[in-house]
This record gives C-alpha cells, sequence and structure tokens, in this order.
C-alpha cells in the first residue's frame, strides 16, 4: 500500500470519503445495490469460461483482473476476495486514494492506480478480466475507449460490460426516474446523448477483434427491491467479450 | 493487549445453535476458519431431555450432513392431539389431531435427545474449528472493518463477523446496547421424563388447561418428555412433592392418556417469559437463537426457530462469500435481522395468542374455542396449513429449510 504518500488529514479526510463510499445506504446505495447481480454474472461466466471451481472460496487464483473506473473499489475487492490478481485503475486520484485506504483496512491487497485504459494499453497492459462497468456511458471518446480496453484483453480472456441504453425508456427511468424522481443519483450523473446501444457497442468490439459471447438486461424489481438479470436490454445491460487464443 | 487471532467468524456460546451454525457453514465453505467461545467447557452434557425438531429443521440437519448422526435416536411424532380441559374435567375432550405426515416421508416433527445431537456436531467440528473454553467474554467493540472479541483471558479474536448465540441472558448483545422487548408470563415450565403403562403410539399430546398447556412428547418406547406449565407459585410447589405423589397430579392432568405415570428424570423449573431482541443485529454482530428471541413454549418452536435462524445466516453469508462480498457488512446483517426478526415477531404473537386464549376458564371464550377449534378440525386444508406452517415448511423460507441445496 502507497497510501504513504498522502499527508496525514488528506488522510483523515479520504477515510471519511471511503466511508461514503461503503455506506450501503448512502450516497452509493443504488451501486451497492446493483452490485450483487453483476457480481453474480462475472463470477458465473468467468468461472464457466476459465473451468474453475466453483465451489472453492477463491475461484478466481492466478487470474489477473483490471478494474476499469474502479470507484471506492466496489467491484475490485470482491474480485480480489475471490482470488483474482486485482489491478484497480480510476482516472480520479481521489478515488485511488480512497479505494487504496478501504482495501488496506480489510487486508486485501489490490494495485490501485490513477490512470486511463489508454494509457494502460500504450504500456503494454494485458489481462485475464477486464471488468468495464458503468464506464463507458461517461468517457469522450468513445471509439477510442473500446479500443484500448479490447487491447487490454488477454487472447483467450473476457470483458465484462454493462451500460445503459439509448431508449426513450431509459431516458424515462435512468434519468428521470433515477436523478429526478426518486433522487437515487445526483442531477446529471447521466447524460441521454452519451447512452450507446448494444448493437453500437458490439459493432466496435468486433471491429477490434472481441466476439460476443453473452448479453442480458438488467431490471430492478421494485418489489423484491433487488436487481436481476432479464431479457429486457432496454434499460441496463452487460455484455460479455472474448478475445480468441492467439 | 494480548494476542490478537484473527478468524473468518467468530461464534459466541457452543449450545446447540451456535454448533450448528458453525457445522452448516463449514458444509458449505469447508475452508472457512471459525472460533466458537463457550464459558463452559465443551462437553456433552448430562441431559436427559429432548427437543421437539419440526420436519423443516430436520432438512436443515439433513442438509449439513448431521441428522443421519442423530436419526437412530430420534423418535417421529406422527400424530398430535390437541385438548381442552377445564378445571376438575375427568374427560378429556379432544378438539384436535393431526395425523400422518406434512410431506410424503415427513413426519411432522422427531423428539431428538439433547445429547446425541451435542454430540454429534461436538464430533463433527471437533478438530475443524477452533473451540475456545471455558472462558467468558469481556469486551466487545466494532469498527468498518472487524469486529473484535476480548477475552477474560486477554486473547482478542479478531473476525468480519461475530455471532451471539450465547442465550437468553446474552453478554454480546448487552455489550452491543440492543435491548429487549417482552414481558414475564408469571407461568413456569416444569420439565421431566416420565415412564406411562400405555405406549403413546408416537403421538404427542397437548391439554389445554387454564393454568397453562400440558405437553407430553413422544420418546423411545413407553417414556415420554413433559412440558408442564403452571403460574410459578405452583410450578415450585410441584418441585417439592415426592416423586409419586407429582405423578399422580400428571397422570390427572393428562386425562390419564398413557396411564399409570412414573417419574425416571430429573424435575427441573424455568419461568416463562416472552423476549425479543429490538434488533438482530448491530454492527459486524448477528444474534441467533435465545439471544435473539424467547418464546413461550406451547408449540414447542424455541430451538426451532434458532435452527431457522441458522438457515436464513447460513444462506445469507455463504451467498455474500460466493459473490466475494464482505460476509459480515451492514447490508449482509440487516438483511438478516429483517428477514428473521418478522418471522420470529409472527411466531411470538401466535404463541403468546395461542397462550392467552387457552389459559384461562372463561365460559364464554371456552365456547369460542371450541368453535373454532371444531371447525378447524372439519377443514382439511386449513387444518393441513396450520400444520405445516407449525412444521416450518413454506414459501419464504430459507433454502435449507425447504431441502434446497446453497
Amino acid at each position: 500500500m502507497t497510501a504513504t504518500t498522502i499527508d496525514k488529514d488528506e488522510i483523515a479526510r479520504f477515510t471519511a470519503m471511503a466511508e461514503t463510499w461503503w455506506d450501503p445506504n448512502g450516497k452509493f446505495k443504488p451501486l451497492h445495490k446493483f452490485n450483487p447481480v453483476r457480481l453474480a454474472y462475472i463470477r458465473n461466466e468467468a468461472i464457466d469460461h476459465f473451468g474453475r471451481d466453483g465451489t472453492s472460496r477463491r475461484p478466481f487464483e492466478g487470474l489477473s483482473l483490471l478494474d476499469i473506473g474502479c470507484g471506492g473499489g466496489l467491484l475490485s475487492e470482491p474480485m480480489a476476495r475471490l482470488g483474482a490478481t486485482v489491478t484497480g485503475a480510476d482516472a480520479s486520484e481521489r478515488n485511488i486514494a480512497i479505494a487504496k485506504i478501504h482495501a488496506e483496512g480489510a487486508g486485501l491487497d489490490i494495485d490501485y492506480v490513477a490512470t486511463t485504459a489508454e494509457a494502460l494499453a500504450d504500456a503494454g497492459k494485458e489481462f485475464d478480466v477486464v471488468l468495464n462497468m458503468e464506464v463507458v456511458e461517461h468517457v469522450a471518446d468513445v471509439p477510442l475507449y473500446l479500443k484500448s480496453c479490447a487491447r487490454l484483453v488477454r487472447p483467450g480472456g473476457l470483458m465484462f460490460l454493462a451500460t445503459i441504453n439509448r431508449t426513450a425508456k431509459a431516458f424515462a427511468l435512468a434519468i428521470v426516474g433515477a436523478e429526478y424522481v426518486l433522487g437515487w443519483l445526483p442531477r446529471g450523473t447521466h447524460s441521454y446523448a452519451k447512452f450507446l446501444t448494444p448493437e453500437e457497442i458490439v459493432s466496435i468490439l468486433s471491429r477490434e477483434g472481441l466476439t460476443i459471447r453473452d448479453r442480458t438486461g438488467v431490471t430492478y424489481s421494485p418489489l423484491r427491491d433487488e436487481w436481476g438479470r432479464s431479457r429486457d436490454m432496454s434499460v441496463n445491460y452487460m455484455l460479455l467479450a472474448q478475445k480468441p487464443k492467439g | 493487549m494480548g494476542e490478537i487471532s484473527r478468524y473468518d467468524i467468530a461464534i459466541v456460546g457452543g449450545g446447540p445453535v451456535g454448533l450448528t451454525l458453525a457445522a452448516s457453514l463449514l458444509r458449505f465453505q469447508p475452508d472457512l476458519s471459525v472460533a466458537i467461545i463457550d464459558r463452559r467447557p465443551f462437553a456433552v452434557p448430562s441431559d436427559a431431555r429432548a427437543s421437539a425438531l419440526a420436519a423443516g429443521v430436520r432438512r436443515v440437519l439433513e442438509a449439513i450432513g448431521l441428522w443421519c448422526l442423530v436419526a437412530d435416536e430420534a423418535t417421529p411424532i406422527e400424530h398430535m392431539r390437541i385438548t381442552d380441559s377445564g378445571h376438575g374435567d375427568r374427560a378429556r375432550p379432544l378438539f384436535l389431531s393431526f395425523d400422518g405426515d406434512v410431506a410424503p416421508g415427513l413426519p411432522y416433527a422427531h423428539m431428538v435427545p439433547n445429547t446425541a445431537l451435542m454430540q454429534a456436531l461436538l464430533g463433527r467440528l471437533t478438530g475443524r474449528v477452533d473451540l475456545l473454553g471455558p472462558v467468558t467474554v469481556a469486551g466487545f467493540s466494532a469498527d468498518a472493518h472487524s469486529a473484535r472479541v476480548v477475552l477474560a483471558d486477554g486473547e482478542t479474536i479478531e473476525a468480519p463477523l461475530v455471532v451471539a448465540a450465547d442465550g437468553a441472558q446474552s453478554e454480546l448483545r448487552q455489550m452491543a446496547g440492543i435491548g429487549t422487548i417482552g414481558h414475564a408470563y408469571g407461568q413456569s415450565g416444569l420439565v421431566t421424563t416420565i415412564a406411562h403403562a400405555i405406549d403413546h403410539h408416537r403421538t404427542a399430546w397437548e391439554h389445554f388447561r387454564p393454568a397453562g398447556p400440558f405437553a407430553s412428547l413422544p420418546l423411545a418406547e413407553r417414556r415420554s418428555s413433559l412440558v408442564f406449565t403452571e403460574t410459578s407459585a405452583e410450578a415450585e410447589r410441584l418441585k417439592t412433592l415426592a416423586p409419586d405423589e407429582l405423578a399422580g397430579v400428571i397422570e390427572a392432568a393428562m386425562g390419564s392418556a398413557l396411564g399409570a405415570v412414573e417419574i425416571i428424570g430429573q424435575v427441573q423449573v424455568f419461568p416463562l417469559r416472552l423476549q425479543i431482541a429490538r434488533d438482530f443485529h448491530a454492527d459486524r454482530l448477528a444474534l441467533i437463537g435465545d439471544a435473539a428471541h424467547v418464546v413461550h413454549p406451547i408449540a414447542g418452536q424455541g430451538l426451532n426457530l434458532g435452527l431457522k435462524d441458522v438457515a436464513a445466516l447460513t444462506e445469507l453469508v455463504i451467498s455474500a462469500m460466493r459473490l466475494g462480498r464482505d460476509h459480515g457488512s451492514a447490508d449482509v446483517l440487516s438483511h438478516y435481522a429483517r428477514w428473521r426478526r418478522f418471522d420470529t415477531a409472527l411466531m411470538a404473537l401466535m404463541t403468546d395468542a395461542l397462550n392467552r386464549l387457552f389459559s384461562n376458564d372463561v365460559a364464554p371464550i371456552r365456547a369460542a374455542r371450541d368453535l373454532g377449534v371444531g371447525i378447524v378440525d372439519r377443514l382439511p386444508t386449513v387444518k393441513s396449513a396450520l400444520m405445516r406452517h407449525a412444521a416450518a415448511i413454506g414459501g419464504g423460507e430459507p433454502k435449507l429449510m425447504r431441502g434446497l441445496m446453497l
């Protein structure tokens, strides 16, 4: 852990912010609610693809994994607990500091770096699994970003991608509903014009040599207060892409 | 500060509920590190009593591979006979009877000797978990990542999840600042074992009397376990009677359903009360068994509720671990607390209402309940729903109680 390069007041401030990130009823409640469904998807598909033992507590032992846009580490930490060798990347220095402090407290060894997908790809890094969850709808240059992500997948490896579709229903639920009516997310979190359809993403990834293994919708059930997988991809959806073996 | 030892889970309380939790977690995640802490030595107690385990709970024990170790000593309860008896009644009118199985091959409940269950649990866990005791707990604290249990010998046990299974007077519950609600019933349960002249035909009898319910539960051969509810003063008086005098009182209370009675076990008296913890969780702490709830023994649900807690907590902890989530986080524990506290409150209300309904001799109430129970006995579907509920089988139940694996 390299949190020692930050001064003491900063550490106190980041610790407080880490508590916010990790409070299941706090500011990031929607992400906490969303976490189980995406974790289960990643776990099951990766165990299947890499032929891992589902009964083991650390089925990802020996797999290298990159979590792009890792934020406070809500995905990186579970992946490390499952045994993966995790690199968490986030463009925000602040997020990286928060994530480092939290992982240290939890006793998890995660390599958090403040960097971008482009920089990692240019440095020639490759991973067995690349997590690209809820990021693509926030980036400026989508084709360049997805191309970099594709380069980061080792031949034979997987990329998981989750985002929001560009449909009238997505506008109604993800922006009007989540930001204005329910107040789940701060206003301005998402911008409709930046949403991408599955076809748009698939077409870019295919050009970069990835094959699409699976696609699934993710919907919220108000009765159960739970997110679950569904065939309806019109709002939230996830894609699983594979880079063919070299 | 003394030495610090780190575990995945620390369980305070080495009774049947705490030990079953450890066995159940290890069944589904064999490489877990578990510490169990108890103020008493870890040994099979000399306890002649037996517990009625409901069909759903038997499924839990089957799923974790413990049932086969106690099955030989378990007596199935295949019939239930419920009578409503006023003061001085000699003949016992029969109002409600249950027969057969809740599901094919699954009797309503089994009577399992406490020693058999403890022996199976300790046999299973010895060498697989750290059994720390006898030692008392001196302190408890929790932060964002783990909880610490400080032992009286100076050692500190640190774990992301600590479970309080330390009974009705739970010290851990008090250290975590969780209060309880409830009331004393002014009744005491007199518990003993009897031999009797007439075979019980694997029948459980429950005689509702003005002073409180009186239950006999079938053990091997012509023996039964008794729970005799009386006003606390009367229970204390009964305890001082000579064995043959007490046997006479019991025989009369049972309307001679089992013939001549002989006391063959120790006579113990327990004050009865309803007690439910205000919350079943705190930061990095889950309450299970009597630490979370003590209900009236009228429906024989004490240990069953505790083992249901075990099934629910196992399901949530194992599914969190499978996803790599922090298994002691507020997400997991608040889910556990909501799930179990609702079910417990329902059971507490039911047993409380049953007790109030039957523990009186007011003529109109007796007439009403005669009518009510009489109607229930004539409606097979209502009766089967009631019976299945009492056997703890149904929707919304933990997977392990529905015979599903995790």
